[in-house]
Parts: C-alpha cells; structure tokens; sequence
C-alpha cells in the first residue's frame, strides 16, 4: 500500500491514482507539485533536483509509515522525480487513498509537509540570464511542518 | 575507514563529494577535523544549520562515528 519511486523520468499521475482506486477507498487525493518559471522575482529556465540515493527513498518511506499511524489509509504513493525539469513540468506525486475525505486530505498534506523538510533533496535554479544557485530552505515550510 | 559523503551547494563549495578517512569519535569532532583542512572547510563546517547524517539516519553534534559508517554532510533540504 506504500509506494515511493524517486526517478528522473515524468510521471502519469492519473495512473497513479486509478492504482489506488478500490472498492474500499471512498476517498482519493492527490497533490501535483509543478515547476514554476519565476522565483523571488526571476525568470527560471529550467531546475537540477539533487538527492541522497538510498536516505532519499527511506525517508520518505518513513514519512508515509507516519502517515499511516497517524491516519487510517488505504494507500499512499509518492514519486518525487530528480535529475533536470524544466518549467510547467511535474516534479512530484503525493497520492492517499482512504476510506474517507478526512483523513486523505489531512494525510496528503503531512506527506507533502514533511517531504519539504526532511527528504534529502536539493533543488538549483537556472535562470534566464545564464545565472545559477541553489534554492534556500523556507521557514515557512518549517512552520508548516511544524504544525502536525 | 569511514567514509564522508557531501551533498548540493557544500558538495560544490568544497570541490569533493565524497571521502575516505580513519576516524572515530562525535560527529562534532570529525567537523573540527575536516575543518582544518583550509578556510573554506572551516567556514563550511561552521554553519550551523548544517545537517548530518549516519548510515542514512538523522544524527546530531554528539553521535559517535564508528569504523565503517557512511557519514554524510548536507544543507537544510529543498523538495517537494
């Protein structure tokens, strides 16, 4: 019922959520994360993901484990995709199937909460202008985290 | 031998992503070790939001390292 890919190939997230569909999941949710093409005001041409091959994918296993101790589910997916995406690209999966809407809300957002915080992945921009740099941790996703 | 792993922006600051070294001790003794190397290690281990990890796990300032381990140093994480 956990599922956790980390690649470089794109993802059919309606795929994903028509494996989780069942007789038993009344309820299925599912959060896409998109590459925007502005950051803090800049024009970005396209984004490396680094991570951790290895810590990566049992930290995320560990987050869905909570998840499924906090919550009662049915199933939950997660593809977190690495390696270069370009703006308008999916970046990643956070599909929750449960019997009910309650509990598939709240758990796809702890997932993506804690998957902000503390899966080892580290995102650098190119921008437009040729420039570079790696994108700097957010308090806010601190805050969010926090909060479960 | 431990081996040291080095990830994202410190991994390129400090031209290297991975080591082999004898030590044991605390985490926070092997980063004054790898600290006297130059000014930049200094600087990159003085950062306090510096994470680490032990076999993959989360370890803190105190965690012992032991022959064997993989050890690794990385900035706060940015996915999702």
């Amino acid at each position: 019922m956990i599922k956790v890919l980390v690649q470089v190939e794109d993802f059919d997230a309606g795929a994903e959520v028509a494996q989780l569909r069942s007789t038993a999941s009344g309820a299925i949710v599912q959060f896409v994360g998109v590459m925007r093409d502005n950051n803090q005001g800049d024009t970005v041409a396209s984004m490396h993901l680094e991570h951790y091959p290895g810590m990566t994918e049992s930290s995320i296993e560990r987050i869905l484990v909570e998840a499924s101790e906090r919550w009662s589910l049915l199933g939950c997916t997660v593809i977190h995709r690495v390696g270069t995406v370009l703006p308008g690209e999916q970046i990643v999966l956070v599909a929750v199937s449960a019997a009910h809407r309650h509990a598939a809300f709240q758990a796809c957002e702890f997932v993506m909460d804690y998957l902000k915080t503390q899966a080892p992945f580290w995102k650098k921009e190119q921008l437009h202008n040729g420039e570079s740099r790696w994108v700097d941790a957010r308090e806010s996703d601190d805050r969010a985290a926090a909060r479960w | 031998m431990i081996k040291v792993l080095f990830f994202a922006k410190l991994r390129e600051t400090l031209g290297t992503s991975d080591l082999e070294i004898d030590y044991a001790g605390t985490v926070a003794d092997l980063k004054a070790q790898l600290s006297m190397r130059n000014d930049c290690w200094a600087e990159q281990f003085a950062q306090e939001n510096l994470l680490c990890a032990i076999n993959q796990q989360v370890a803190a300032d105190e965690s012992p390292v032991s022959e064997g381990d993989e050890v690794a140093f990385f900035p706060p994480v940015t996915g999702g």
